[in-house]
């Protein structure tokens, strides 16, 4: 009997005919792309994108040149050399991220007892010219004034977790 | 001077008939891309131009600066004529293709084996350029596809064998006007079998999905057009597309009624639609089964090779020989409203 049942299923392709209809159902289904240059997803206050040094309110630099950030950063792409200020505080004389090495894992940010060092949301950054993948401490630092108003908020917001 | 003139018309026809259909070319690529887009959740091509209606020509363009690779020791004459020798039957047969009463090229006789006569070359482009490609992969694709090709030639022509009788004509015209009157009169309804065996027998022909095994992607890679590349390539494309809307011209004339409306000769519905001119109703029926391609392709999956030399050989062709007998029974017992 079953042999007959599915001779006559095989025969008036009903299970064909069950599959175009799953598909035409799909063909006026809302459809999930993003448009990405005018649409964005959603994104995380825990993202992390560019590198950035930020500051006390103040404007001195939080950065105490533990380099904690070098030793963690799994990828070598930290370098940092520090001396001692006139004030005789600690402080880097040179930051250096090479954006090719970095894997954007968050240690160095993790790491930082100073919360200096962090990753911003942003992600859409490109380079023109050689060497250009090497940022060093003065760009870290005015992309962070650039940022300072959403990386505070986001580190607020990610404090209870902390 | 009068054959000039002659000459000069039946160019100017032929240049009506082929200009329109390489655009419909364009534009079914850009259709298949969109329908099969919106049937996985996505939009598809839809940057280039309103709607990325100009992505066609984006793609015709790029193509067409692109280097054509010649592979080493590949025959050079063979390798460049295949894809002109697989465009040129796919072209050739819309010259007995009735788009509307009278609105044919050539209104030969024998209109019907004119069709599978030019349908039956394109399998040449196909083995000689897996052959002249002097790759493994392209003569496995040639052979698969040429294969395949052939054995489904014999249920498509079974197929058209039925239409022949029910039509009593070989001319193309002939067969639509047998077919006269709203959508029960035609000979998709007495025909049923056949219509499906011819449908699935074209889309195999064509080597489209569920039938493409010929290019199947993960098997090897692109099959007996593996080698080609720039222009060359985009004529087997053209190609390709072009013999999916000459098949589904086929259908439209052979089982649906050709350029008759679907109320045609009905009391109130008939007049109703009498204004609307033929060849809208011959494109529209047409875009129907251009879409079944499409939704074909983006529900089915890949049939295996054994299998779909049986399908073709132990299914579709005892099924149209078996219909034919009825078929005849049916035309002797003059069953209404066809065969009346």
């Amino acid at each position: 009997m079953s042999a007959a049942s599915d001779f006559v299923r095989t025969f008036f392709l009903t299970e064909l005919l069950r599959g175009l209809k799953l598909t035409g159902r799909n063909l006026f289904k809302r459809k999930v792309t993003i448009q990405y240059p005018e649409e964005k997803a959603p994104q995380s206050p825990r993202f992390r994108g560019r590198h950035a040094l930020r500051r006390y309110p103040n404007g001195e630099e939080r950065c105490i040149a533990c380099k904690l950030c070098e030793a963690v950063c799994p990828a070598l792409a930290i370098t940092i050399e520090s001396e001692q200020r006139e004030d005789g505080t600690r402080r880097t004389t040179r930051y250096d991220i090479d954006l090719f090495k970095c894997i954007y894992c968050g240690f160095c940010e993790e790491s930082c007892p100073v919360d200096s060092i962090v990753e911003t949301r942003v992600f859409e950054y490109h380079m023109e010219e050689r060497g250009e993948n090497i940022v060093n401490k003065q760009q870290l630092l005015a992309f962070g004034d650039d940022y300072e108003k959403q990386l505070a908020a986001d580190r607020a917001m990610d404090a209870p977790y902390r | 001077m009068a054959e000039l003139t002659e000459l000069v018309w039946i160019m100017t026809k032929i240049v009506a008939i082929v200009g329109p259909l390489i655009l419909a070319v364009a534009y079914l690529t850009y259709a298949e891309r969109r329908v099969i887009g919106a049937i996985q959740a996505r939009n598809g091509p839809n940057r280039v131009g309103p709607m990325g209606l100009f992505q066609p020509f984006a793609d015709v363009f790029k193509l067409l600066f692109k280097e054509v690779v010649l592979p080493a020791n590949a025959n050079r004459f063979l390798f460049l004529i295949a894809p002109l020798l697989s465009l040129m039957p796919a072209l050739a047969a819309w010259a007995v293709m009735p788009f509307s009463e009278g609105l044919v090229l050539s209104d030969i006789n024998a209109g019907l084996l004119y069709i599978l006569a030019m349908t039956s070359l394109g399998v040449y482009g196909v083995i000689i350029a897996g052959w002249a490609s002097n790759s493994k992969y392209a003569m496995l694709g040639a052979m698969r596809s040429a294969a395949q090709i052939v054995s489904y030639e014999i249920a498509m022509g079974f197929a058209l064998v039925g239409v022949l009788m029910a039509a009593g004509s070989l001319n193309m015209s002939g067969i639509v006007q047998a077919q006269a009157g709203p959508i029960w009169n035609w000979f998709w309804l007495p025909l049923l079998p056949l219509f499906v065996v011819y449908w699935i027998s074209g889309v195999a022909e064509t080597n489209r999905a569920p039938f493409d095994v010929a290019e199947g992607e993960s098997e090897i890679v692109a099959g007996f057009h593996v080698e080609y590349s720039g222009v060359a390539f985009a004529v087997f494309f053209l190609a390709e597309y072009a013999n999916m809307i000459l098949i589904s011209g086929l259908a439209v004339v052979m089982f649906m009624g050709g350029w008759y409306s679907p109320f045609h000769g009905l009391p109130v519905l008939g007049p109703l639609f009498d204004w609307v001119p033929g060849i809208v109703w011959f494109v529209l029926k047409m875009t129907l089964f251009l879409y079944l391609y499409l939704a074909f392709r983006a529900t089915f999956p890949r049939y295996r090779y054994d299998q779909i030399m049986r399908l073709g050989w132990k299914v579709l062709i005892p099924v149209t020989v078996v219909w034919l007998v009825v078929l005849a029974l049916m035309i002797i017992a003059g069953l209404g409203p066809w065969f009346n």
